[in-house]
């Protein structure tokens, strides 16, 4: 089968999401920070959506220990996570403008990657990369939509992950405890609940429903 | 009386390093929200707590 046209792909996410909505997530742009188990799943929730531009970060390569919950495949190994989300990306939704940045990012270079995106994503692993971020962006960028995830170890209950809003535009995901630190790993089901929660708080963003 | 993570405690005239002391972290996994707005982290030991005050101290656990 052909791929089909720009035009095709946007009749069937409009009669799916309403026109409405769809002109909205169209014009969207959205940088996700960190490409693990909740950066591969958000920007891919957020590529099938429909989302027009999405912005992918993350300095590290496919690593065998990914592939129980993040989005790659065994002969994506050894590459940029960049590369092989982007490629995954494209496939999905090949008319996503889709800007890869292959870097790791600091207090320094933050604000200059992040700003054309409206709406950022926190999807790091490490607790104080998070926190640097998330200071990060509060600090200087205190216009952007701001959506972190923390507290998603283990196979604990679902139904404790939940989204908060921390102030008007900073909204956590996570259970806020289950830390991968206290000995039980990240599972896929679990971290994609997550991913899930904070691309559903992107959307929500997107389409002007602010309240959780 | 403050309002700390939706909890009223009497830490009226409390600094923020203080209060996250007293919550047993350091300062370098959280973010502190004061009445709506970020306290950046340079200004933590100089950033005292008013009667009246809201604070939302976010603490991010590793994974993802």
């Amino acid at each position: 089968m052909p791929i089909p046209t720009r035009e095709e792909i946007y009749a069937a996410l409009e009669e799916r999401h309403g026109r409405e909505l769809q002109k909205k997530l169209s014009e969207a742009s959205v940088a996700v920070c960190g490409l693990g188990g909740l950066g591969s799943n958000i920007a891919i929730a957020l590529a099938r959506a429909g989302v027009g531009r999405l912005h992918i970060l993350d300095f590290d390569i496919v690593d065998i220990s990914n592939l129980n919950r993040q989005q790659y495949f065994p002969e994506q190994l050894g590459m940029y996570k960049t590369d092989a989300l982007y490629d995954t990306l494209s496939r999905i939704a090949p008319y996503c403008d889709i800007q890869k940045d292959c870097v790791k990012l600091d207090e320094d270079n933050i604000p200059g990657l992040l700003e054309k995106e409206s709406i950022i994503c926190e999807a790091f692993d490490k607790a104080d990369q998070k926190a640097m971020l998330v200071n990060c962006v509060l600090e200087n960028m205190p216009e952007k939509y701001l959506v972190a995830g923390s507290g998603m170890a283990g196979i604990g209950s679902s139904n404790t992950i939940t989204t908060k809003r921390i102030t008007k535009r900073f909204y956590l995901c996570g259970d806020g405890t289950s830390d991968v630190e206290d000995g039980m790993g990240l599972v896929a089901s679990r971290v994609l609940i997550c991913a899930a929660h904070q691309a559903n708080a992107v959307i929500r963003i997107i389409a002007g429903k602010y309240e959780i | 009386m403050v309002k700390i993570n939706g909890e009223l405690l009497d830490k009226a005239g409390c600094s923020v390093t203080d209060i996250l002391a007293d919550m047993g972290t350091s300062g370098q996994r959280v973010a502190v929200e004061l009445n709506e707005s970020i306290v950046p982290k340079a200004e933590y030991s100089s950033t005292f707590l008013k009667d009246g005050d809201t604070m939302e101290v976010v603490r991010f656990v590793g994974g993802g």
